[in-house]
């Protein structure tokens, strides 16, 4: 049996964030990631910037993102499905995030092409959500944290909101840690199939998971059995429209198809579902992922023709392409007469205005049972392009109910003794819906930041 | 167009197709804002990044697509493979291409060949006992200036033209304009980055990850010490010549002259660089190695070996050994010459070109252009 002071399970962001912090107070530090070295970090590793309040500009940000500003965002994406106490600790504390990542060795960049223009309110990491976990493994191990690789199976001892030991796997062998204090940052459940298959049915099975496939809720199943707080519903989940083609697991940012705006989408039926030019896509990319999940077969194909080329980012897969519709139908193994009937409807609605993808221009169907709001031009120049597109998932939403400490709270209305949450696992308590960018992972480092202090302070 | 070099190619693509549409390196060195002006890779894209390319390994150690993720992503391992095929895809003529592919091969067999050449020279001219004997006059009385100058220009001539011709099909393959149509300023950029090793500097000025995911300034300070040790040489040189010919006043120097400083202080550089460049090349992780097939030792061991028998020259003028000392001394400058044409020297122009290149199209994409 070995004994540390606070055994931090989950070594993303916030489990190292909570990690460090705990060392740094002089306490001894064990933590646990399932994951092997390589491909440590959960979905930290795929991340790459982190939304911080700022008054002013300053490396590596440009204008000012004030508090007022950035609640009113959160509101907004989340409809109200936040607790605004926790929001408004969030937000205050994010304004330190930039300062301590610096401190802990990440390095920041300033912003270029491929920053989405979210230079004013985003701090992007240099070389990515990697770089930024390398740097944050090196620092805790450095503060003499004991990191644990390819940690399995862990099974957690609670008894009446009080963490007394766990038991992991590595390889064959088994082993047990007691600690004063729990910090669970395991993350979400994204990766397990099955437990989202409750709120999706079969659809789920279709999902690609865009992150790590070590994130299938394990520990925060074992919370929640232990009578913890949940807080979200497990239909909940952040999911937009990527690749068909992309990996079932980590396909990560560059399976991301932007080709949506510019023309149309249809199902395997060969017909449209939803208004693709109802907003920019930064701000609608994300209903994606539900809107396809809700077709048959969790699939659909964006189409475009030749007059939106090189118009958005360059894809990852190259798009089927065909000389005529027909010849793409076949390509795709949707029936011809159907693309063809959606798209000469849709050609015949375009009224005819002047097309600007930098801004929300007038050019838009009219007439049909789904109009497209901007964006509408006839498709009808060959090569016509065509995408399969389905959902990819990125988080989960359900979780632990915490308080400002990050202590986890219990189903009847207690406080647990000594167990902390930080990160996805926790996320909810402020975005319960909605997405704002870069927001987990600025929940993940205040969260984490708190977690380590307190599961420190409880400790020693 | 060989095998290996298509399939490469093909590689090359299909990476950058990768990194196009992630882009999370794109803080790092210039590849990656190269690499994002483009939408195809073909042959004269590749053959541009790979020549950029300083092989730092950042965007290895950031990747979140490397092995063991299926993507299988190593840019500087498919960037150092196509910028060896270039050396010897642009070499001209055509058959010095085969120097670059048995790299250490050339190296040795060079420096051997020259040393039998002086050495013999001096047997053949002078007798066997004229290669171990006191020369009170100095270098110049076991061969004469004229002689040791004019085998040096030869070997010079030979150089600049093999640079003009090959730089020049690399300066096509690159379809840039005249080098007129370029503005100074570009050309003055691209100076300073390559003399900076800007590109080494990971985005951060904290150095490249070669070695590990820590960055370290090992490999940039070594370089530098190389380059500028090599360049201060040159001075030495340079300045001994216009000595001789302008001012009639030949070698040898006193210690506190500018030949004598440049060479000494430069010399001392050269083998310290090249011995730090060594260690960095040991200790490269296994991922991003490539075998060159020993092209950058011979240029490592060329310059050590020159640096050194450069500063022991003046410490056995006055004892039996200087002739045999020169002429293994004047082997080892007589082989870098042959490699500043067909060695590794090589890298260091195809990159400055592939540093204008990027500085041209830089200022062809500025706002105000």
């Amino acid at each position: 049996m070995m004994a540390f002071d606070v055994v931090v399970v989950g070594g993303g962001q916030a489990g190292l964030a909570a990690a460090i912090t705990a060392a740094e107070q002089g306490v001894s530090v064990a933590l646990l990631e399932k994951s092997g070295r390589a491909t440590r970090g959960g979905n930290s590793r795929h991340t790459r910037n982190l939304r911080p309040m700022h008054q002013s500009a300053r490396f590596p940000l440009e204008g000012c993102y004030g508090f007022d500003e950035y609640l009113d965002d959160l509101l907004r994406v989340t409809a109200g499905n936040t607790d605004e106490s926790m929001a408004r600790l969030t937000l205050t504390q994010s304004a330190e995030c930039v300062d301590w990542l610096v401190r802990q060795g990440v390095d920041f960049q300033k912003p270029l092409r491929g920053t989405l223009h979210l230079g004013r309110t985003n701090a992007f990491f240099l070389g990515g959500g990697k770089a930024l976990v390398n740097a944050l493994y090196q620092r805790a191990e450095q503060l003499g944290v004991i990191v644990i690789y390819e940690a399995e199976g862990i099974e957690l001892n609670c008894l009446n909101g009080l963490f007394q030991r766990l038991t992991y796997r590595q390889g064959s062998e088994t082993y047990s840690i007691q600690a004063r204090s729990l910090v669970a940052a395991a993350g979400g459940f994204e990766a397990n199939l099955e437990w989202l298959a409750e709120g999706w049915g079969d659809a789920a099975d279709n999902f690609l998971v865009r992150g790590t496939p070590h994130n299938r809720g394990d520990i925060l199943a074992q919370l929640l059995a232990s009578g913890c707080q949940r807080i979200g519903e497990v239909s909940q989940c952040h999911a937009v429209a990527i690749d068909g083609r992309a990996p079932k697991f980590d396909g990560g940012i560059c399976t991301r198809v932007d080709a949506v705006p510019f023309g149309v989408v249809v199902n395997q039926s060969g017909h449209r579902f939803y208004d693709e030019g109802e907003d920019f896509w930064p701000k609608r990319y994300a209903i994606w992922g539900r809107l396809i999940a809700g077709q048959p077969g969790q699939l659909a194909y964006s189409i475009i023709d030749a007059k939106s080329e090189g118009l958005f980012m360059p894809t990852v897969y190259p798009p089927e392409q065909a000389e005529t519709l027909e010849a793409l139908a076949v390509k795709l193994g949707i029936d011809a007469r159907s693309l063809t009937a959606t798209i000469h409807d849709y050609n015949a609605a375009v009224v005819t205005g002047a097309f600007n993808h930098q801004r929300l221009d007038d050019a838009r169907t009219e007439g049909l049972d789904i109009n497209k709001s901007h964006w509408a031009r006839t498709i009808d120049e060959p090569p016509f392009s065509a995408w399969p597109l389905r959902p990819g998932i990125t988080f989960t939403y359900m979780g632990v109910g915490v308080n400002e400490q990050a202590r986890v709270r219990m189903a009847d209305g207690q406080v647990c003794d000594n167990i902390y949450a930080a990160g996805e696992i926790m996320a909810g308590n402020v975005l319960g819906q909605g997405y704002l960018a870069g927001i987990g992972m600025t929940i993940g480092n205040v969260f984490g930041r708190i977690a380590g202090r307190e599961a420190a302070k409880h400790a020693r | 167009m060989h095998g290996d070099r298509i399939a490469l190619l093909d590689e090359g693509a299909r990476v950058a197709t990768i990194c196009n549409a992630c882009r999370y390196c794109e803080g790092h060195c210039a590849v990656f804002p190269a690499l994002e002006r483009r939408t195809v890779f073909a042959e004269t894209d590749l053959d541009r990044l790979a020549q950029l390319c300083h092989q730092c390994g950042a965007c290895y150690a950031h990747c979140q697509y490397a092995a063991p993720h299926e993507f299988d992503v190593n840019v500087p391992v498919v960037m150092a493979k196509l910028r060896l095929s270039g050396y010897a895809k642009f070499a001209r003529p055509t058959l010095l291409g085969q120097a670059f592919e048995h790299g250490l091969w050339f190296s040795v067999v060079s420096f051997v060949a020259l040393l039998l050449f002086f050495v013999g020279g001096a047997i053949g001219i002078n007798g066997a006992d004229s290669l171990i004997r006191l020369y009170p006059q100095g270098f110049y009385d076991f061969m004469p200036h004229v002689l040791m100058a004019g085998i040096f220009a030869v070997l010079a001539l030979f150089v600049i033209c093999v640079w003009v011709s090959s730089l020049s099909a690399y300066w096509r393959q690159l379809e840039l304009p005249a080098f007129w149509h370029i503005q100074p300023a570009t050309y003055w950029q691209a100076l300073l980055s390559g003399m900076m090793l800007k590109n080494l500097d990971g985005g951060h000025e904290r150095g490249c990850y070669e070695v590990s995911d820590e960055p370290s300034q090992w490999r940039r300070r070594s370089h530098h010490l190389v380059m500028y040790g090599f360049l201060l040489c040159f001075a030495a040189t340079l300045t001994g010549t216009i000595y001789h010919y302008g001012f009639q006043y030949p070698a040898p120097y006193p210690w506190l002259s500018l030949p004598k400083l440049f060479g000494t202080v430069g010399g001392l550089m050269l083998i310290t660089g090249c011995t730090g460049l060594g260690f960095a090349n040991v200790r490269i992780r296994r991922e991003i190695e490539v075998d060159d097939g020993g092209l950058g030792h011979g240029l490592l061991v060329l310059l050590f070996f020159t640096g050194l028998t450069g500063l022991m020259l003046p410490l056995l003028r006055d004892s039996v050994w200087m002739a045999l000392m020169l002429c293994t001394h004047l082997a080892s400058v007589a082989a870098l010459f042959l490699n500043f044409a067909c060695g590794k020297f090589v890298h260091g122009l195809y990159r400055l070109v592939a540093l204008v290149a990027d500085e041209h199209e830089i200022s062809l994409n500025a706002p105000d252009h």
